[in-house]
């Protein structure tokens, strides 16, 4: 079912035998989400430097711990304790999982955190860049040594409801493939045009040996019969 | 049996799931109200009926699949499953017993598990470490090439015996900004140290190295001009807990990069995985050790009303606590 194309799925099966498919996160959206993360990070750091910067010494010291838990643990914490996802990483509807599609435990992401420190390397993630471009799962070093992906997660899909119409049977057979492509042009309609509808469905005007001009209300109805609706 | 019919058929089955998943399409209810319903329906670990239902889910969405449903309702079964999925396998860990049995059994035997790599590891650090105060006491200008002239200026203006205020020069209310620096400076020290022996171990090599040498530079140099009295107790108490946490983090620096450089017979990607694996179990004690460490400079080598021999003695203590520690706890249990 399935076709072999280039894309960014990465299949899992799970115990009970079904395969999961995982849309990975490429480099762009993670990047972006670490831009987040960090400009909230300075701004924590910017509160806290005022609020410590009148206490003296002690309130040196706490700021120091804060910047040592912080730089280490911010994405940790809300790793495992958020379904893997940073602040940064949810704004873009991004998450860390385990590579086998399970949420990420502490040691994971603890793992993952820690070998930042050589994924940043040389400069910006210099190292972390090459690693992700290097393997199929744009996992970058940390990513490898603790089996971790960073995954879409799915929202509820943009594909709308087929919309209702009488369904016919079109005059004509079609094969597995072709009534999969009219049922996904039916549940497309919400985000095409209605002229990009018609025009789609003359595509398929040579079909028709009687010559009936299809368009996008025939082949709605069709789609509707295709999914058994009367 | 047609889509439609088997949407009718499961539709409330699903609706159930679904909003159990709190990914219904029809929202309903504030988003706090419904994360509160979805915490207690967690916490009543979601009924017993859920890893039945969980599996009958899984069989739709293969039905759904082979049968060629249309994408949407294939789409709307992959995502109850992947979240199903997710909740199912959550591992549960009770944090307060893993905690304590990690320190009175895990750690120390994860510590002698590595023995050759923490031996390869303290041998470089305290190799260089005494070799460096071992070369000042007979060509003391050597220092001179770890550390740099002002540095050192510094260093002995900080133990100068005749200032009234041995150690590093501050007063008692500073003992927690130190306490701060020194865990947001050591730790995260011992934290990259260990990150990157990744590449190859070269990482944990030159930051053993490096350390053994500047530390053995300050205290062969202080040693050599004769501030003995001040530097070696001041620094005997912490000294176990931190020169300790550094040789362990290039143990674990060690482990990951040799399990890249000779796999053994698994993949190298494979072999990476678990010693990761292994590795960053260790650096949990490690940090801890860290952070007492820090906790002890603060606190107790800031003193410097105490006699030096006490501070020996609790330094020397501290020592021999700490192989015992590691040479026996938790070995009655060594056979999981």
């Amino acid at each position: 079912m399935q076709s072999k194309l280039l894309d960014s799925l990465s299949t899992v099966q799970t115990p009970e035998g079904v395969d999961l498919y995982l849309r990975l996160a490429g480099v762009w959206p993670r990047s972006v989400a670490w831009i987040i993360d960090s400009l909230i990070r300075i701004a924590v750091y910017i509160v806290l430097s005022i609020v410590t910067g009148m206490m003296g010494d002690i309130g040196a010291g706490f700021m120091l711990i804060s910047i040592f838990l912080i730089e280490w643990f911010y994405p940790v914490v809300f790793e495992v304790l958020n379904d893997g996802m940073t602040p940064g990483k949810k704004s873009l509807g991004i998450q860390v999982l385990n590579g086998d599609g399970t949420p990420i435990g502490w040691s994971s992401s603890m793992l993952r955190n820690i070998l930042r420190t050589v994924d940043f390397l040389p400069l910006f993630y210099g190292v972390g860049f090459i690693s992700m471009l290097l393997n199929d799962r744009f996992q970058r070093l940390g990513d490898l040594a603790a089996d971790t992906v960073v995954v879409y997660r799915n929202d509820i899909s943009r594909l709308s409801d087929i919309p209702h119409q009488d369904a016919i049977k079109p005059v004509f057979d079609l094969n597995l493939k072709e009534q999969q492509a009219i049922i996904r042009y039916a549940e497309r309609t919400g985000q095409l045009s209605n002229e990009r509808l018609e025009e789609l469905a003359e595509i398929l005007d040579p079909l028709d040996q009687h010559q009936h001009k299809m368009n996008k209300k025939k082949l709605l109805a069709i789609a509707n019969g295709l999914i058994g609706r009367v | 049996m047609k889509q439609s019919d088997f949407e009718k058929k499961y539709l409330g089955f699903w609706e159930d799931i679904e909003k159990l998943l709190d990914i219904s399409p029809v929202a309903s209810g504030s988003s706090t109200e419904k994360r509160k319903q979805r915490k207690n329906l967690l916490r009543s670990d979601l009924g017993e009926t859920f890893p039945e239902n969980y599996r009958l889910l899984c069989h739709h969405l293969s039905l759904a699949r082979s049968r060629h449903y249309s994408p949407l309702l294939v789409e709307r079964l992959e995502q109850m499953v992947i979240r199903s999925h997710q909740l199912f396998y959550k591992r549960k860990t009770h944090l307060l017993s893993t905690v304590l049995r990690y320190f009175t059994f895990d750690f120390a035997r994860s510590v002698r598990n590595e023995w050759r790599w923490v031996l390869l590891s303290a041998i470089l650090f305290f190799g260089s470490f005494i070799g460096m105060i071992v070369s000042l006491q007979f060509y003391p200008d050597m220092v001179y090439t770890v550390i740099s002239a002002e540095q050192l200026a510094d260093m002995e203006t900080m133990y100068d015996p005749t200032v009234d205020k041995i150690g590093r020069n501050r007063d008692s209310a500073t003992d927690f900004q130190m306490f701060g620096y020194y865990i947001f400076n050591n730790t995260g020290i011992g934290l990259k140290t260990f990150a990157s022996g990744l590449v190859f171990g070269i990482g944990s090599v030159i930051t053993l190295l490096f350390n053994g040498l500047v530390i053995g530079g300050v205290a062969g140099h202080l040693t050599y001009i004769g501030y003995s009295s001040t530097f070696w107790p001041f620094v005997s108490g912490h000294s176990a807990m931190e020169l300790g946490a550094i040789v362990l983090s290039g143990a674990a620096g060690f482990k990951l990069g040799f399990s890249i450089i000779s796999p053994g017979r698994k993949s190298r990607l494979r072999s990476l995985r678990d010693s990761a694996r292994e590795a960053v179990f260790m650096m949990y004690g490690v940090a801890t050790m860290f952070i007492v460490a820090a906790f002890i400079e603060a606190y107790w080598s800031s003193i410097s009303t105490i006699p030096a021999m006490i501070k020996y003695s609790v330094g020397i203590g501290l020592w021999v606590l700490l192989l015992i520690y590691f040479v026996f706890v938790g070995r009655s249990r060594a056979t999981r």
